[in-house]
């Protein structure tokens, strides 16, 4: 191996600093005690007290979690069954038109698939709030979670479902027995990649939303558009410093188990 | 039992993603109205077959004729394509290094390396772009330096200008230029390229003859992931450009909630989804080539 | 012949558990299964023998009900299985991979089968308690499968297949991921098992030593079609064709014209040389194209011409291929042909008789080989 070059250790540091630095900036700043929040005036946690008193904040909060909780288990679970029959179902009158449903949302502009919800909202007389962001959710979210759960599929040992099959077990039964508890993994960064993208989004929740659903997104769009505010600089910290431990924790997790299945695979060569 | 498991994803996309889209067709074609909904006509069901008629003889281009008379919107979709197209380039320059220093990185580092490119991706995109607001303003942290080393005596304006959006966009969208082309070069055998010294090649032009051209699936999908949601980006001309930057998202966007014009609306996101479908295939066509060359 | 060797393939009266009826199977233009007929008695170890692609798991997964024959019928004692799904036969298979379930403890995959059953909780610890000892598992019973060797996990995958006492069990390339040490190991304790427990074993597999080793009768395919049935010694010594001669074993082959002469059989297939004698072939005219098999190690070598050998032919050593107990000698005869004689190494290889070039005599009696028509 090639000790890394100048060049290449000079890109990554200027890389993960041009990544990093804002939030890291915006973190500091949230501890300002200054209303001006580009002067420095001191150490202060006063901002998350204004934050957590904040009543409307925290309304949009609760609104966005039960969104993203029901949106995220819903598209897990069409997900995962457009996964099953994108991997296995073969040959069916309108496959292409299926794949291709299952691909579109990804792509889509966030603002069409938000006005197009919406139109189909309006002209169903539909009343708009909580349950009306969950379905648009579900509906761009669930196409994630069957790239990421087919993937998986792809890759899953047929023979496994057969001998289910051959031991005595129906299809469902193979598939709830053996063949999910196999998957789960994929299926739970399904989950959680549809819990975030919903977090996430502004503008398709803008959409749908009527005047009863306010969600956390748009709650800080309606403050930052005004100019850069002390209190969404501390809910930024909080929210970056949330994923950054659910995500550094994640990972180390699964590294431990694949070290330890690696460790007890060579052990039990070694035993033979 | 099969038959119900392709039916409910089936249904549920039809009815949530392809008929929206057949309603905003059908309401692009409408007029603008004072009413509720804000169009006409409006299709009852009660006037029966001749009431259909009467419904299918009101629809016309109208609108579609207006996009090409206001230079608004055909100069928004242009400004779009521009701002799209500059951003991926840029993009690309940012994020090859990074990709290619990943690559080159020792074993153990990569894995650490990866997750500090996705961690990114799983935090908030508003926040993201949120942060360069207090970057780039006039009183902002990036002039209070640059006046600091005295590399400028008046603060610049950057934010609400195009080169802040371009930045907004690069900072946003480069996890997804970065990991298309690491795993490109991650594949790459360190061989090769000795090979191509060893038959003469400096050191450049292995880099040029061999790891760019067997880089390009990665270039090419992670360009394609950059300039495809950048064109009707929405947040980040909002809240980083100005008044003078046109992007097409935000042109609809208030086209529907600030003027109510729906029909316009409609027909705005008709003829963007139009201009999408293009780089949308070419995308497909080498995800695929990609595939069939994996196996 | 003493009358307790197990051969119910020779009696008329035995009823057969598995009957194959022109059966054959298409997917698409592809004819893996082309209008087969077999029958597979009670208790045997009946292994298909044939390259990849011969249609041999095709077979295995018709039993197992993953395949449905396109025509023809299977009957598993007396009953055609066709509408019956996999999970309500009783057969059970051991695949290939071994397909153990990654999530579950050895204990939980040999159970696992025994739980759909709905057997009482007391009779399932008692059967897989009976499984892991007869595998020699016991140790093991709380590991997952990536905690054991694969030669463990092998044999969990045949406890887990067993569990249910099925009346049939398919063996699919059951010792392909073995090394060649542990897979001969393995080989005499699947024998040992099959025996102990009774139960029908169909193999799969392109190994023809495993083959020979482990089963009763062998059918060896080719083309979706059985070339040969028989026991391992009638495959070895009296091919019915080139292909089962060619694929079982190294064999020498020759072509000629039969001239029949009485009760022995003549095939000239070279001037100058001197015909090949041999058992007479049912059926042959003279002047039809036959085909000779002789294995190398019914071959002797000589310095001097042999005095009363049936056939023999002089050459000059081409190649020796020394394999530590036995040398194979390649000899070239006038005409072109190669030959292959096997010799032990009873000596050690310094005062080994013949080397390169040498001038040297090969020769077999009139039974050592055999004439075959195709």
């Amino acid at each position: 191996m090639r000790r890394m070059s100048w060049f290449n250790i000079t890109s990554l540091t200027l890389g993960f600093a041009f990544l990093y630095l804002p939030m890291l900036i915006l973190i500091i700043f949230s501890f300002n005690e200054s209303k001006l929040v580009t002067v420095w005036a001191g150490f202060s946690t006063k901002w998350y007290g204004e934050l957590l008193s904040n009543g409307a904040f925290l309304d949009a909060a609760w609104v966005t979690l039960k969104v993203a909780f029901l949106s995220s288990t819903m598209a897990t679970v069409l997900g995962t069954m457009a996964a099953i029959v994108m991997v296995r179902s073969g040959r069916f009158a309108g496959r292409t038109l299926f794949s291709g449903m299952i691909y579109a949302p990804m792509v889509m502009p966030e603002v069409i698939t938000g006005l197009s919800l919406l139109l189909l909202f309006i002209s169903l007389n539909v009343d708009r709030g909580v349950m009306t962001i969950v379905l648009a959710h579900t509906t761009f979210s669930m196409c994630y979670v069957s790239v990421v759960v087919s993937s998986r599929l792809v890759s899953f040992d047929q023979s496994l479902e057969e001998a289910a099959l051959d031991l005595g077990c129906s299809p469902f039964q193979a598939f709830r027995l053996v063949t999910l508890p196999i998957i789960a993994p994929a299926v739970i960064s399904g989950w959680l990649l549809a819990f975030t993208l919903s977090l996430d989004d502004l503008v398709i929740a803008s959409f749908t939303a009527g005047p009863s659903a306010t969600t956390l997104p748009m709650k800080i769009w309606s403050s930052v558009r005004l100019g850069v505010s002390p209190e969404i600089n501390a809910l930024s910290t909080l929210m970056i410093l949330i994923v950054t431990v659910g995500v550094v924790g994640a990972s180390l997790i699964n590294k431990r188990n694949v070290v330890r299945q690696r460790r007890e695979e060579a052990a039990a060569a070694k035993l033979a | 039992m099969r038959r119900l498991l392709i039916a409910i994803p089936f249904v549920w996309l039809l009815a949530l993603f392809i008929v929206p889209f057949l309603i905003v067709f059908k309401i692009s074609l409408s007029d603008l109205a004072v009413a509720i909904p804000p169009y006409t006509p409006t299709l009852d069901p009660a006037d029966g077959w001749a009431g259909f008629k009467h419904f299918l003889s009101q629809l016309d281009w109208e609108n579609y004729v207006w996009l090409t008379e206001d230079a608004l919107y055909w100069k928004a979709y242009l400004s779009s394509l521009k701002i799209a197209v500059i951003s991926t380039l840029l993009t690309l320059l940012v994020g090859y290094p990074i990709a290619y220093g990943m690559a080159r990185a020792p074993e153990e580092w990569r894995a650490m390396l990866f997750m500090l490119v996705i961690l990114p991706f799983w935090t908030s995109f508003l926040i993201r772009v949120y942060s360069w607001m207090g970057i780039l303003s006039q009183e902002g942290y990036l002039n209070q330096f640059l006046l600091w080393i005295g590399a400028i005596n008046e603060p610049l304006v950057i934010l609400n200008t195009n080169i802040a959006v371009y930045i907004g966009i690069v900072y946003t969208y480069l996890p997804f230029m970065i990991l298309p082309i690491y795993a490109a070069l991650e594949k790459l055998d360190i061989s090769l390229l000795e090979a191509a010294e060893d038959l003469g090649c400096s050191r450049f032009s292995a880099f040029w003859l061999v790891t760019v051209p067997l880089s390009k699936q990665g270039i090419v999908a992670g360009s394609f992931l950059v300039f495809i949601p950048t064109i009707g980006e929405f947040v980040i001309p909002s809240l980083l450009g100005g008044s003078r930057t046109l992007m097409i998202g935000k042109v609809l966007w208030e086209e529907f909630f600030s003027n109510r014009d729906w029909p316009v609306a409609s027909a705005v996101a008709v003829v963007l989804l139009l201009i999408l479908i293009i780089p949308i295939v070419l995308f497909q066509r080498n995800e695929q080539k990609q595939r069939e060359a994996g196996k | 012949m003493a009358l307790d060797v197990f051969a119910p393939w020779n009696d008329p009266d035995a009823k057969p558990l598995i009957q194959f009826k022109n059966v054959s199977k298409r997917f698409g233009d592809f004819t893996a299964i082309d209008d087969l007929t077999v029958d597979i008695f009670e208790r045997e170890f009946f292994a298909l023998l044939g390259p990849s692609g011969c249609g041999k798991t095709t077979m295995m997964r018709m039993l197992a009900g993953f395949e449905t024959p396109t025509e023809g019928n299977i009957l598993l004692a007396g009953q055609d299985i066709a509408p019956v799904p996999p999970n309500k036969r009783a057969v059970n298979m051991m695949f290939q991979s071994y397909a153990l379930f990654p999530h579950l403890s050895i204990w939980d995959n040999i159970a696992f089968g025994l739980k759909r059953d709905k057997m009482p909780k007391d009779q399932i610890a008692a059967r897989v308690e009976e499984m892991l000892r007869l595998t020699r598992m016991e140790k093991f019973a709380s590991r997952k499968p990536h905690q054991v060797s694969g030669g463990q996990r092998q044999r969990v995958a045949l406890a887990r297949s067993l569990a249910k006492a099925p009346k049939l069990l398919l063996l699919d390339e059951p010792l392909g991921a073995l090394d060649k040490k542990l897979r001969q190991d393995t080989q005499f304790e699947l024998m040992d098992i099959q025996e102990k427990t009774g139960t029908t074993f169909v193999i799969v597999t392109h190994d023809q030593e495993e083959a020979m080793t482990v089963a009763s009768r062998v059918a060896v395919m080719d083309h979706g079609q059985i070339v040969q049935v028989a026991t391992p010694d009638v495959i070895y010594e009296a091919p019915n064709s080139t292909y089962v001669a060619d694929f079982i074993g190294e064999v020498n082959l020759m072509k000629g014209k039969a001239d029949p002469q009485g009760d022995s059989l003549q095939m000239h297939w070279a001037e100058g040389q001197p015909a090949v004698v041999g058992s007479p072939l049912a059926g042959a005219s003279k002047g039809q194209d036959v085909h000779y098999a002789i294995r190398p190690e019914k071959v002797s070598i000589s310095a001097e011409k042999p005095v009363d050998a049936a056939n023999a032919v002089q050459g000059k050593v081409l190649d020796i291929a020394y394999l530590g107990n036995i040398s194979t000698y390649h000899v070239e005869l006038a005409g072109g042909q190669i030959i292959k004689a096997q010799a032990a190494n009873n000596r050690r290889i310094s005062r080994r008789a013949f080397t390169w070039e040498d001038q040297v005599w090969l020769s077999w009696t009139a039974t050592a080989g055999v004439f075959l028509e195709r």
